[in-house]
């Protein structure tokens, strides 16, 4: 994992002090809560409907042990013993004291984290692929890049005064299991494979204009290939063709998926084209020499050799455990486990200080010390030896976090909702929990296959219900919550934007009107299709009738 | 029938205007009127409120104060999926009048 140096450390340091200056004049009176309030925001301070929530940066969803401990010990002594992954790979907590906000910055700041650009119109935590390092398909560990431009976005001055904020994701294989599509910046890395010309190069394959929100837009293939090393001079032109030309003026309007949408792709690609070759002629971008000391902390760990890839699977209840919760690992002998956050009724995303340390120790004992959070609000730990697996789930089961369910119907998407959301029309949480029971039995789950929901309580689309086979939005119909139930959407490789399917209903309603769809696409369905895959072959009409009958 | 809230400034905690002070029970809330701005700008510069507001109010059956819009009842009561973080754990009927 990657180390601070000094002028990271320093940085950071630096900005906790200021913070705990801030606030002590935000407390005795010296500042408006309108003059304090963008400040508390540039470190990841919100207040929600309760009370403050601090939102702690997980750069690509990579943490350590120690890094881990620290994220149960700000749950257990600062908030209510839990904290919330989102859908950003991040850690929330919902019941942060502004007095003791600076203490908990400079307890994250002893673990090399912070809460920096984790709100407010900035470059945000860039997201990457959870596997990264240990996935069987990909061809780099994107995280090293990952690094570089967290680095090279990090108080730089041109991304200091953005119109809104900016997303971005790097992934290395084919399979997209970050929703990079979705991103404002996408980086798809990928090996050149002309052999009359230059065959075996590492390359970024380049796409913008993505995001959700109220008016969602899926990112646009700017550019085939991009030398990774020009990738600050590409990302300066990107952002000044946004700076330039963005609306100032609507809040709903300054995201650049709106400035792509109308300049047109063309016209952007030819305006960053353009400002890229003016960047490129100043000769800053990152040397080799840099992205090497970078790439050497996310070197392999030691994977042992001549391990067998044998799995004991003579417990039924482990099996069927590993059979949906692990995935293919790069080294021989090692699987990739992933921790559901999702138990039946539970909220998604959410874990105790204890589950923390749990995890925490299983990383150090089996996971060279790793653990990636998801932005489908589950954990990862990357590197664990087939040998280890009956021992790592036993460990997990005791914890209540043995869930079967990855990719499953009760592997729910949800963001916070009404339940803490200040800008919430309608609860999402509850909803999540209602389907999940609906569809708690692991048999009739696993006839449904991979079948992705997803809730947001608003039209701000934190839950990412654009983007669900099966997506459902809160929305406020007259004082009152109601749900939209939407179909046809997908985060990953083959992305594609849900479909409203017509009035909304209340809650019960909606789980009601979710099981129809799911029951019309199993008498729909051709062998080994998924439900996206019926939808998409038949069509709306066909789940319309039994939706709404 | 206006009512006042807003969060407390250090712990965050949702506070109810009472009539002379700011409290952490919405049973406490009482109908602000047409003194509702004037109270919030005096309470507001005093910084003894943070990002208050001033809410409908709708009498309960005791005639109290209750919000009128769902999102300040569950400001009022805690996340309805975890009653065990209300003010009221103990009580199984303490948010049945919320949604
Ligand atoms: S989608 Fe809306 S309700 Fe949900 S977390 Fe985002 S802003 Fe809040």
């Amino acid at each position: 994992m990657y180390q601070y140096d000094k002028y990271d450390q320093a940085m950071v340091d630096a900005r906790v002090a200021e913070f705990r200056e801030q606030t002590r004049r935000r407390i005795e009176g010296h500042l408006t809560d309108d003059q304090f309030k963008p400040l508390r925001l540039k470190n990841g301070l919100y207040l929600q409907l309760h009370a403050y929530m601090l939102r702690v940066a997980i750069p690509y969803g990579t943490v350590s042990s120690r890094q881990f401990r620290m994220l149960a010990h700000i749950a257990r002594k600062y908030d209510r013993g839990y904290g919330h992954v989102t859908t950003r790979q991040n850690m929330q907590y919902n019941w942060i004291k502004l007095e003791e906000a600076p203490d908990i910055l400079a307890d994250l700041a002893t673990v090399q984290m912070h809460a920096i650009q984790t709100s407010g119109e900035s470059i945000r935590n860039v997201s990457a692929d959870q596997y990264a390092g240990a996935a069987a398909d990909e061809i780099i560990d994107p995280r090293p890049w990952a690094e570089v431009i967290r680095q090279i976005t990090s108080f730089m001055p041109e991304f200091s005064y953005l119109p809104r904020k900016f997303k971005i994701a790097v992934i290395a294989s084919d399979e997209d299991r970050v929703a990079m599509r979705w991103h404002d910046f996408g980086i798809r890395i990928v090996k050149n494979e002309n052999p009359e010309n230059g065959a075996g190069e590492i390359g970024f394959e380049c796409y913008a204009g993505g995001g959700m929100g109220r008016t969602p837009f899926i990112a646009y293939k700017i550019r085939e290939f991009l030398p990774p090393t020009q990738i600050l001079s590409y990302l300066q032109a990107v952002l000044r063709v946004w700076n330039r030309n963005a609306r100032r003026d609507n809040i709903h309007k300054q995201r650049m998926k709106i400035l792509v949408h109308d300049l047109g792709e063309e016209e952007f690609r030819r305006q960053v084209e353009e400002e890229f070759q003016n960047f490129l002629a100043l000769g800053q971008d990152v040397p080799q020499a840099e992205y090497d000391r970078v790439a050497a902390y996310f070197a392999p760990p030691p994977f042992e050799t001549g391990l067998s890839d044998e799995i004991d699977r003579s417990d039924p209840d482990f099996a069927l455990w590993a059979d949906r919760q692990l995935v293919a690992h790069k080294a021989p002998g090692y699987a990739i486990v992933n921790i559901s956050l999702k138990p039946t009724g539970g909220i998604p995303g959410d874990m105790s200080a204890e589950q923390m340390e749990l995890v925490a120790d299983l990383a150090e004992k089996y996971s060279f010390d790793e653990v990636r959070a998801t932005h489908a609000q589950n954990l990862v730990l990357p590197h664990v030896r087939k040998a280890d697996l009956y021992a790592v789930w036993q460990a997990l089961d005791a914890a209540g976090l043995a869930g079967v369910n990855l990719d499953l119907v009760t592997d729910i998407i949800a963001c916070p909702g009404l339940d803490y959301c200040t800008l919430a029309n309608a609860r999402s949480i509850p909803v999540a929990q209602r389907i999940a029971e609906r569809f708690a039995d692991l048999d009739r789950q696993r006839d449904l296959g991979e079948l992705k929901i997803k809730i947001s309580g608003c039209i701000n689309a934190c839950g990412h219900h654009h983007a669900g086979h099966i997506g459902i939005l809160g929305v406020d119909r007259k004082g009152t919550e109601n749900y939209q139930l939407l179909l046809g959407g997908s985060g990953s490789e083959d992305v594609s934007q849900a479909k409203i399917t017509g009035p909304g209903f209340d809650e019960a309603g909606i789980v009601d009107a979710v099981e129809r769809a799911v029951d019309r696409y199993r008498e729909l369905r051709e062998p080994g299709e998924r439900f996206i895959d019926t939808y998409r072959r038949v069509g709306f009409d066909p789940f319309k009738e039994s939706i709404y009958g | 029938m206006k009512i006042l809230t807003g969060n407390d400034l250090k712990t965050g905690a949702v506070v109810w205007w009472d009539g002379s002070g700011w409290s952490l029970h919405v049973e406490d809330a009482t109908d602000a009127g047409e003194h509702a701005d004037m109270i919030l700008a005096t309470e507001t510069a005093a910084c003894r409120v943070n990002g208050g507001y001033a809410i409908d109010g709708v009498p309960d059956d005791h005639g109290k104060a209750r919000p009128a819009h769902i999102k300040d009842r569950i400001r009022a009561y805690g996340p309805t999926v975890r009653p065990d973080l209300s003010l009221k754990p103990a009580d199984p009927d303490a948010g049945s009048w919320v949604i």
